[in-house]
């Protein structure tokens, strides 16, 4: 299996000095990038910090509005419904550059720019049409019959919501947030575009260092960015079944 | 309930499109322009270059898409099958899912360009001496760089839908097929494929789509010229002239009107092969 080839060369830069072509093998081993990425020193520790504040918030955000919204498009019919989904569900397809290099004149105005949120902001155009995507995907197969046998005998609508709803919807909620995590996360154009250079996160710093020509840091920075998306797949690789909803939502589009 | 979505959603990405067309009619009023035009698109398609721009994106997101899915399907056949150690391989077949574009687009440069991993072991076989004897494969004229990540990337995604696929059809079609007198081939070419394309073709469209205006992949692999047009875009928006915006937001404004008419079309043509979907 190939997969695994294009990852061969991260893990020996990181721990490599002085590795010219065309020595097959690294002459010398060297903590060198290591000890650089983990020193208080470098921009590294507070580039991880941005970058999982923003993750978490646009993740939070997307969970709280994806999926009501996820229920709605999934379980009922109403006049708009087509043009709701198309609005919601277009930002999947056209590229976020284009939407946002658009935006970014009112984010001035709004003086958004440099700003944690204004990051934030844009990182929902990526992530929450996915994540309504992935709920209502979930709420089609879902029976509401039970909500109602639970109203039905008296129960309130947060404890029909915390113990009916959420344990049938769980799964589908836990894997649409990692995944937006990640997309959020992964996010390079978008972040430097309204971030301006003030607000760096990890794909930042992993951009001037490949650009600077500096192999071995940047090929540990690049597993440090990796890592997350290792564990979460850890995670999910279980719901990640061909009838999951985050793959059976792609076939509504 | 849906509102909430539906205002952040609006805003951001009917904002986004409603400003940036306007930008592209040369409406700029920080720099004192109120009129509408459609010089910049003029002047986009004018520019030396562009031809050669659109040419490569197009070429990338075929080729990128159409080895995509022939390997994901390839794949999906051998994957469904029982085997020992099935559960590694799985796990390793869907690692590209969660790995950052940016992290693979840096393994494949330290892998295959020329003072990369594969050359110093062409080296080490004797097949070349210099570093400049291998073939460039990044920064080059066919963007192959570019090609590997997005395969690289998305093989497990549509593989894993043909997966679901075969294994909602369970193994009759074939059986009857072969009793028919059918070669695997013929089996494979006539009642399989056939069987898996519909599911996979939305997610190819999401591919083909996704790399069209894909920019972080293309700007580290890509040559600055021609680049892809998403690069050319962003690289106009940065340009100190400021006459070169209202370009940048044309461009941009002409790759969202692209994706978005090629799904429409395929939305359409989806609906009138196969009734309207539920």
């Amino acid at each position: 299996m190939g997969v695994v080839l294009p990852l061969v060369p991260l893990l020996a830069w990181s721990v490599s000095q002085k590795w010219f072509f065309p020595a097959l093998l690294p002459p010398e081993a060297s903590w060198r990038a290591w000890r650089y990425v983990l020193s208080p020193a470098s921009r590294v520790s507070a580039a991880l910090g941005n970058s999982a504040a923003i993750a978490l918030i646009v993740t939070a955000v997307d969970v709280a509005l994806g999926v009501p919204a996820g229920r709605v498009l999934g379980t009922s019919a109403f006049r708009g419904k087509a043009l709701a989904e198309f609005l919601v569900f277009a930002p999947i397809i056209v590229p976020g550059l284009a939407v946002i290099m658009g935006i970014h004149v009112l984010f001035i105005r709004l003086a958004l720019v440099d700003t944690l949120i204004g990051v934030c902001l844009a990182h929902l155009l990526p992530t929450l049409p996915y994540m309504v995507l992935v709920m209502s995907g979930v709420f089609a197969n879902y029976d509401g019959q039970y909500e109602e046998q639970a109203l039905s005998l008296g129960a309130s609508r947060l404890r029909t919501f915390v113990h009916v709803t959420l344990p049938a919807i769980m799964p589908g909620v836990i894997t649409g947030a990692l995944f937006v995590f990640l997309i959020s996360w992964s996010q390079y154009i978008l972040t430097v575009l309204i971030g301006g250079g003030r607000v760096i996160t990890l794909p930042v710093l992993l951009f001037s260092f490949a650009g600077a020509g500096d192999n071995a840091v940047t090929a540990a920075l690049s597993i440090v960015f990796l890592a997350p998306a290792v564990l979460i797949l850890l995670a999910t690789s279980r719901f990640l079944s061909g009838e999951s909803a985050a793959m059976g939502g792609f076939g509504r589009l | 309930m849906l509102a909430p979505a539906l205002v952040v959603i609006g805003f951001i990405f009917a904002g986004g499109l409603v400003l940036g067309l306007s930008q592209s009619l040369g409406y700029m009023p920080i720099i004192g322009e109120r009129g509408f035009s459609l010089r910049a698109y003029a002047e986009l398609v004018a520019r030396p270059g562009f031809a050669r721009s659109l040419g490569l994106t197009i070429f990338v997101s075929v080729a990128s898409t159409v080895a995509a899915v022939a390997l994901a399907v390839v794949t999906a056949l051998t994957l469904r099958k029982r085997f020992r150690g099935k559960k590694l391989v799985s796990f390793v077949y869907q690692l590209p899912l969660t790995v950052p574009h940016l992290v693979i687009a840096v393994g494949f440069l330290l892998l295959i360009s020329q003072s990369g991993l594969l050359a110093r072991a062409a080296h080490a076989l004797g097949w070349i001496r210099e570093s400049s004897q291998f073939p460039i494969l990044v920064f080059d004229d066919l963007g192959i760089g570019i090609i590997l990540v997005y395969v690289w990337k998305e093989v497990p995604f549509i593989g894993l839908i043909a997966l679901a696929v075969l294994q909602s059809l369970g193994e009759d079609y074939e059986e009857q097929a072969r009793t028919l007198g059918a070669g695997r081939w013929q089996t494979f070419r006539h009642v399989l494929l056939p069987l898996i394309l519909p599911g996979i073709l939305p997610g190819s469209i999401i591919i083909f789509a996704y790399v069209f205006g894909a920019f972080e992949v293309p700007y580290l692999l890509g040559k600055s010229f021609p680049s892809m047009l998403s690069v050319l875009s962003y690289r106009l928006y940065i340009d100190v002239d400021l006459n070169a915006r209202p370009q940048a937001m044309a461009m941009s404004i002409l790759i969202a009107l692209f994706v978005l008419l090629l799904v429409t079309a395929y939305r359409r043509l989806t609906r009138r092969l196969m009734g309207v979907r539920p």
